[in-house]
């Protein structure tokens, strides 16, 4: 039968939604009241703080869902296919912000909403394969056998992950070179605006992971009623 | 503040914030349609039982 909900993962949902909100709303007086203006993009140059850590939380996110994918390959065990579906679908969320954020960012620095460059390229690239993954699940009806495409799927989206990252350091890019000190060893950017960039990225992780508890348990809610139906078909 | 480019700055935050706003949405509707389904189910299932005990 179906499980009833448990108050622990209540009260995690709960708890991190609060630690995220709190923490969002001292970046955000962080952002709009305490850090100087950047001297040359002006105002616009406070899209990065939620443009880098979407796209961080976002690989984070596709890479634990890849783990959780070869998990479920070598174990059998649907339950790892479940947790990574929901990191990938939470994850993809983050990785649009990412990119349609740079595009807003890009209007005004670049004078252009888009340019066929490798890093933007790799990232549409990305987003359409997690598309393509959200897909496959809706297509394939047998559990196992969806769960082992998809697997498949999230380990081979992890290689353009690795190619998104290195892009702007392999290629020659439109979009600029690394800028966070833990890539460049410091001093492209100022620590303040850095420590901010930093600290939303803890935020976004909290509301990934509160999206992440509610996705997963709907997920395994979704696996129980395919059992009851099944039961109720052959009673 | 600088308020140069300050719109483009306003389109970018609505950007970051209406995209997980409208993934919320759609996590709440699909607990209400899995809430919706559950009892369907239970309910069904119970008639099922019911009508299979036998009768006295």
């Amino acid at each position: 039968m179906i499980k009833e909900r448990s108050g622990k993962t209540d009260l995690m949902i709960y708890g991190f939604a609060a630690a995220a909100m709190l923490l969002l709303a001292y970046n955000l007086y962080k952002i709009f009241l305490v850090l100087p203006d950047e001297a040359l993009q002006g105002a616009v140059y406070r899209i990065m703080f939620f443009h880098i850590p979407a796209a961080i939380a976002s690989f984070i996110g596709f890479f634990v869902a890849m783990v959780l994918s070869v998990l479920y390959l070598s174990s059998n065990d649907l339950k790892y296919d479940a947790l990574a579906s929901s990191i990938n679908e939470v994850s993809l969320v983050f990785a649009c912000v990412n990119l349609i954020t740079g595009s807003i960012w890009a209007r005004i620095i670049w004078g252009i909403w888009w340019t066929w460059d490798y890093r933007l390229t790799s990232m549409l690239v990305c987003i359409l394969i997690y598309f393509g993954y959200l897909l496959l699940r809706r297509s394939v009806d047998e559990p196992t056998h969806r769960a082992r495409l998809c697997a498949a799927v999230s380990i081979f989206g992890c290689v353009d992950i690795a190619i998104v990252w290195k892009s702007i350091e392999w290629f020659r890019t439109q979009h600029p070179a690394p800028v966070l000190s833990i890539r460049t060893g410091g001093g492209q950017m100022d620590p303040r605006m850095e420590a901010v960039i930093y600290w939303n990225l803890l935020a976004l992780a909290l509301v990934m992971a509160t999206f992440v508890i509610i996705r997963a348990r709907q997920e395994s809610t979704e696996q129980e009623i395919d059992s009851l139906r099944r039961m109720v078909h052959a009673s | 503040m600088d308020e140069r480019n300050f719109t483009y700055m306003f389109y970018g935050f609505v950007v970051a914030w209406l995209i997980p706003m409208i993934y919320v949405i759609s996590l709440a509707r699909r607990s209400s349609r899995l809430r919706k389904e559950t009892d369907e189910l239970k309910q069904l299932f119970e008639e099922k039982q019911a009508s299979a005990r036998p009768k006295v």
